[in-house]
């Protein structure tokens, strides 16, 4: 598989990545507030947008006419994704304010 | 050191900072720093892709990055706060259809047949059409393009069972069969597209904000999917951590409703109007804005209980101005937020932060609760499933057992609500009828207006 570049070193390597991160990904939501539950989902939905790293892999060495469109197309869909994502979140986090001044940022 | 050796180092960073990134958006004062650190986790992680020396033609995917950084800046600086839900679940789906073209191309440049490449990919394409179609589907029911009400017809759950079984005999196929089968790939696609499609349709409005985190979840498993058919680990690790965040989301908004996720998604609520047995006692009294302006007028204690019909009439700036009034004439005012208010998690909170309310004046659900009896007004704003009193009072109610803001306990209660209509559940509210419940009908807009034009006339 030519795209396979930075392959991992085996399976069962990819698989314990794998693993930890969902344990890691459990540990880290255990207790948030509320009132950031909107932030976060959009924040965690903007990491989401790393299917942009598979897509331009696949952009970026297509051979065929076809597999040109679909890398293009997942990158056209990944940026908008992890761009839109980010900027939303930032734009809703920064509404949140303490006090009447609106300090605390 | 080659390249590829460079660029998995790069993404180790990249993984330290979405872990570092997620951890401080947990907390109020560190968030904003938690998402720009994501957000550079992100930028190291494509920066060092373009690295790869299999990287040839850097031409489409500039211009991939163009395009969609610019639609995503401009859909996420003109979006306004009120269309927040539905611009959250579009993004999503995006994300989900980049996993499906990523799987399908890994698919056609898959050479060398291996059981374990073909089933990561089935599993990328399958999930991503999923979460693809599913979050337009929800994103049409947020944005009302269609039909907030659950769509059930008879049959349907044969009928997803068989769609269902079809993908896993359509992948079947796929992994036993020679390598290339671009026919059978385009079927998996097709069906998994009809899937998410059916899969949200039956599922109504008020149950969107556990569908929003459900569909987020699943992005993530689709970019884990797709980074372990092209052996990418960045992609395997930032994939696994939306998708377990995005779980316990979902478990939160579910423990919130005291339903369970399959209750969920198939259960249909709200698809018929329930009735109740021997009704609600009691008369509902109707007041003018002028009679809500003396009752606010004699109380010390006031709480706004905000809901989705605050969001959809806008009502946020309104309430902030009469929050303002009432702490200048020395009013102890809050608010009190249930956790699945509106239509996605979080949905009350970030409206208020727009209309510059406070974030320390906002109180959750059981917090509230234990104070309840001492607040003289409660103001219920657009809401009513989360504080109808027959979670605690009626046992065969559908909302039985979930916890609900007891506004009823407080002394006196205004709801400002359109009509008498049921809420979206439609269970029939017995608080309306309670002998301290006074209603504002209207626009709860104009009826904040009306109020505030009351305390300035004074």
């Amino acid at each position: 598989m030519d795209i396979a570049v930075c392959r991992s070193s085996c399976l069962i390597c990819m698989s314990m990545v794998l693993v930890l991160a969902i344990f890691l990904g459990f540990e880290i939501i255990s207790k948030v507030p509320a009132r950031l539950h909107t932030p976060l989902m959009s924040g965690s939905n903007a990491i989401s947008g790393i299917a942009l790293v598979g897509a331009v892999m696949v952009a970026g060495s297509a051979e065929s006419n076809l597999n040109i469109i679909l890398g293009t197309l997942a990158v056209i869909f990944a940026t908008i994704n992890v761009v839109g994502g980010y900027l939303v979140t930032d734009r809703m986090l920064g509404m949140f304010k303490r006090g009447k001044e609106g300090g605390g940022k | 050191m080659t390249i590829e050796h460079l660029v998995n180092l790069a993404y180790i960073i990249s993984a330290v900072l979405f872990v570092f990134g997620l951890k401080l958006l947990t907390s109020q004062s560190t968030a904003k720093k938690g998402n720009l650190m994501s957000a550079v986790g992100m930028f190291i992680a494509v920066v060092m892709t373009l690295l790869i020396k299999d990287i040839i033609d850097y031409k489409w995917l500039t211009v991939g990055i163009i395009v969609g950084g610019i639609i995503g800046a401009f859909a996420a600086r003109l979006v306004v706060m009120t269309q927040m839900p539905q611009m959250v679940a579009l993004f999503n789906g995006f994300g989900g259809m980049a996993s499906l073209l990523v799987g399908w191309a890994a698919y056609r440049v898959m050479y060398n047949f291996d059981l374990f490449t073909a089933t990561t990919i089935f599993i990328a394409v399958l999930i991503g059409g999923v979460t693809f179609s599913g979050s337009i589907v929800a994103w049409g029911k947020l944005a009302t393009v269609i039909s907030g009400r659950p769509i059930l017809f008879p049959g349907q759950t044969v009928l997803n069972s068989i769609l269902f079984i079809g993908t896993l005999v359509a992948g079947g196929i796929l992994l036993m069969d020679a390598p290339i089968s671009p026919v059978m790939l385009v079927t998996i696609i097709l069906l998994s597209l009809i899937l998410g499609v059916m899969a949200v349709v039956p599922i109504g409005g008020a149950d969107m904000p556990v569908v929003i985190s459900l569909l987020n979840s699943y992005s993530g498993i689709a970019g884990c999917a797709a980074g372990l058919a092209i052996q990418n680990n960045i992609l395997i690790v930032a994939g696994a951590l939306v998708g377990a965040s995005g779980i316990i989301l979902t478990n939160v908004m579910c423990k919130a409703m005291n339903r369970s996720l399959s209750n969920v998604l198939f259960g249909g609520f709200g698809a018929s109007t329930v009735q109740q047995e021997g009704g609600p006692e009691g008369e509902v009294k109707p007041i003018s804005a002028e009679d809500a302006y003396f009752i606010l007028e004699a109380a010390d204690s006031v709480v706004f209980v905000p809901g989705y019909g605050m969001a959809v009439a806008q009502a946020q700036h309104a309430v902030h101005e009469l929050e303002r009034i009432l702490e200048e004439n020395g009013r102890d005012v809050k608010y009190a937020i249930h956790p699945v208010a509106g239509r996605m998690p979080g949905h009350m909170n970030v409206l208020l932060a727009e209309a510059n309310v406070s974030y320390d004046k906002l109180v959750e659900i059981d917090d509230i609760n234990r104070i309840i009896e001492e607040v003289d007004v409660c103001v219920v704003i657009g809401a009513n499933d989360v504080v109808n009193p027959a979670a605690r009072e009626t046992k065969g109610s559908p909302i039985y057992g979930m916890p609900v803001i007891n506004v009823d306990k407080s002394k006196t209660v205004i709801v400002l609500k359109r009509s008498m209509a049921a809420g979206f559940a439609g269970i029939e509210n017995n608080l309306f009828y309670k002998e301290n419940t006074r209603m504002l009908f209207g626009d709860a807009k104009s009826s904040l207006e009306a109020l505030v034009a009351e305390f300035k006339k004074k």
